[in-house]
């Protein structure tokens, strides 16, 4: 049996990227992901690999578009703030179609905000993280464990689908320290990067990398040929855990560390008889819409919990096409809502249902 | 016997540079370099957003279109994944001075081994001739259609200047491409900034004082007269450092390692 190691949160992704052959990490500080930037500073020297710190998010963005142009796995990590600024990059990177994996560990906002955790970024992950008809793939850890897990299988997701992946976390998963089991599983087959820009040794045709498509039926046709991917990735990649949905009347919607708090507040519902369980997206880009839908039809509510005033909602909404109602709970700029909290939700809930 | 033929390391395509501009001198400046170096095979260029944003097409070794101004930071990503490449950027004075200032000196500070081509033409020319950092006192642009006034929108930027400040650059020389004497000039500077590469000297940039006929609002014979009436008193040509800093400035994982 594989051995466990008690990490930071922060720690097992920087740790989880290079076991899955990522070379080159670029980054600037902020908190409440530093850690990241600190240990690639130990320890990609040590294994031939690169930590550079750029002079800003816009640099350490660009540099990515760099290295994975040139075909190298790479990685680069930041909080709320920093992520605002590397959106022009993240834009030229799906325009350019260039795999990277990019971790948003969340603090509050808007503005300078807070350093506390939060889920605040959940549209601009997953709806405009860039400007342009783009996505980029989102996925949403709930544990140390996972974000070990999710970053490796980014890196493959990323390497695959030619674009970029981002790690969307937040402070508490950042900071907090459980085991891990770094054996993350088999790996999946990646295609050849015959695209990338690594010199041409006289021996191919040059390699352009390029976003810019002047002719609007060019342009057209490649970012329909994208979003054919999408649609691809949506039938294929999309992740979820269902926990005591098969008899729910209350299905709480939620993911990342506030999925753990309703899991709390589930056991302690069930105790007192109320029959709730929990859908938790790990995809939040592509969206786990059927699933998530099939559960229209059993469940009487939906209560979505976050980190913020509501951004998935909408999503819930589409995705159960709005057959039964949906409600919010969430605590934003930082604070954290205590699994009483949510109990005291899901028992109004079920006192109207 | 063949007297005029293209370099090699220019692709069979026509560029699309107004009559009389000199971004297309300096491509095939910069392709002749590449040929007689034997290095298209090496070569990753790096395309600005500017006038010469199409240059990923006009050479013919690997390239990559950045987003504005963010050249050097692309550059840099390239150049520190494989340090056996020779990595160029192309950059407009807008692009290199203004909305990448901070790639820009940074990409010098840290001593990439990299080469940079870098285009003065004291406008912006792509988006239709407004003021650059490097407009001069009292140009008129349309965006300074009174004249540059110090008071008001600040002095331009002498970028070999400020760049010779910096430990990591290796080199920074400004040339002109008006006449045919500094054209050889231009050349001669040009080999000497990718040789460096070649030697891991530390960056190396060339300033080359272009002309933009078309937003300058004159002939092409004019534009060739003013460079050398207003641009070169204002930014004089020659070396601004010329040093070794491979010692200073490791450039790969490798050295880094070791
Ligand atoms: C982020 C961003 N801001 C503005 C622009 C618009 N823009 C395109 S080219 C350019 C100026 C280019 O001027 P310069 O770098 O001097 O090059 P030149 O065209 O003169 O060769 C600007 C402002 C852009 N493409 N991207
Ligand atoms: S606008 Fe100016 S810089 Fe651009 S191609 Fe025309 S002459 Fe050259």
């Amino acid at each position: 049996m594989a051995k466990k190691v008690l990490m930071k949160g922060n720690e097992a992704i920087a740790e989880a990227a290079i076991k899955s052959g990522c070379l080159h990490f670029f980054g600037y500080p902020i908190t409440p992901q530093t850690e990241i930037s600190e240990y690639m500073a130990k320890r990609m020297p040590k294994v031939g690999g690169l930590c550079l710190q750029a002079e800003s998010e816009v640099s350490a963005i660009n540099m990515i578009m760099g290295a994975a142009a040139s075909g190298s796995r790479c990685l680069t990590s930041s909080s709320s703030p920093g992520i605002s600024l590397k959106s022009e990059g993240i834009s030229y990177l799906v325009g350019c179609d260039l795999p990277c994996v990019i971790v948003n560990v969340q603090r509050g906002g808007p503005g300078l905000g807070g350093i506390q955790p939060s889920q605040q970024d959940y549209y601009q992950a997953t709806k405009a993280n860039g400007h342009g008809d783009e996505h980029i793939l989102v996925l949403a850890p709930s544990s140390v464990q996972e974000m070990a897990q999710l970053t490796s299988e980014a890196f493959d997701l990323a390497d695959i689908y030619r674009m970029p992946a981002m790690i969307l976390a937040d402070g508490a998963l950042g900071q907090m320290m459980e085991p891990v089991d770094f054996e993350l599983g088999t790996k999946r087959e990646i295609p050849e990067k015959t695209w990338a820009c690594n010199g041409t040794e006289g021996k191919r045709k040059k390699n352009i990398i390029n976003s810019l498509l002047i002719d609007p039926d060019e342009l057209e046709t490649s970012v329909v040929n994208r979003f054919k991917r999408y649609d691809e990735i949506a039938e294929k990649e999309v992740k979820y855990e269902e926990y005591k949905c098969d008899d729910a009347d209350i299905v709480i919607v939620a993911y990342g560390i506030t999925s753990r708090i309703c899991k709390t507040a589930i056991a302690a519902a069930r105790a007192k008889g109320i029959k709730v369980g929990l859908f938790r997206p790990i995809t939040l880009w592509p969206y786990p819409k059927k699933q998530l839908g099939a559960l229209a039809d059993k469940a009487k509510h939906f209560l979505v919990c976050e980190l913020n005033m509501g951004q998935m909602v909408d999503d819930v909404k589409v995705a159960t096409e709005c057959k039964k109602p949906v409600s919010f709970f969430g605590r934003t700029g930082g604070v954290i809502p205590s699994p009483d909290e949510v109990l005291a939700q899901i028992e109004k809930l079920a006192a109207a249902l | 016997m063949v007297v005029f033929d293209k370099p090699k390391s220019l692709s069979p395509v026509p560029f699309h540079y107004c009559p009389g501009c000199t971004h297309g001198i300096v491509h095939r400046l910069v392709a002749e370099v590449l040929d007689e170096l034997d290095l298209c095979g090496k070569a990753v260029g790096i395309a600005p957003v500017g006038c010469s944003v199409f240059a990923y097409n006009y050479f013919e070794c690997d390239m990559i279109e950045a987003a504005h101004g963010r050249a050097p930071a692309v550059a840099t990503g390239v150049k520190r994944t494989h340090p056996d490449n020779i990595v160029f950027t192309y950059q407009g004075d807008g692009d290199l001075a203004a909305i990448g200032t901070a790639e820009t000196v940074h990409v010098g500070a840290r001593g990439e081994n990299i080469t940079i081509i870098f285009i003065n033409n004291c406008i912006y020319g792509m988006t239709g001739g407004q003021m650059a950092p490097t407009t001069m006192p009292g140009q008129v642009t349309t965006t300074s259609p009174y004249g540059r006034d110090r008071r008001i929108q600040g002095s331009p930027i002498r970028v070999c200047e400020m760049l010779s400040t910096l430990d990591g650059v290796a080199y920074a020389e400004r040339v002109a491409v008006n006449t045919v004497p500094n054209i050889k000039k231009a050349k001669a500077a040009i080999k000497k900034a990718f040789q460096n590469q070649v030697d891991k000297k530390g960056l190396s940039i060339v300033e080359v004082l272009s002309t933009c006929p078309t937003n300058w609002g004159m002939t092409p014979e004019q534009a060739l007269e003013w460079v050398k009436t207003d641009m070169i008193p204002f930014y004089p040509l020659g070396v601004y450092k010329d040093a070794d800093v491979k010692d200073l400035n490791p450039t790969s994982t490798k050295e880094v390692t070791e």
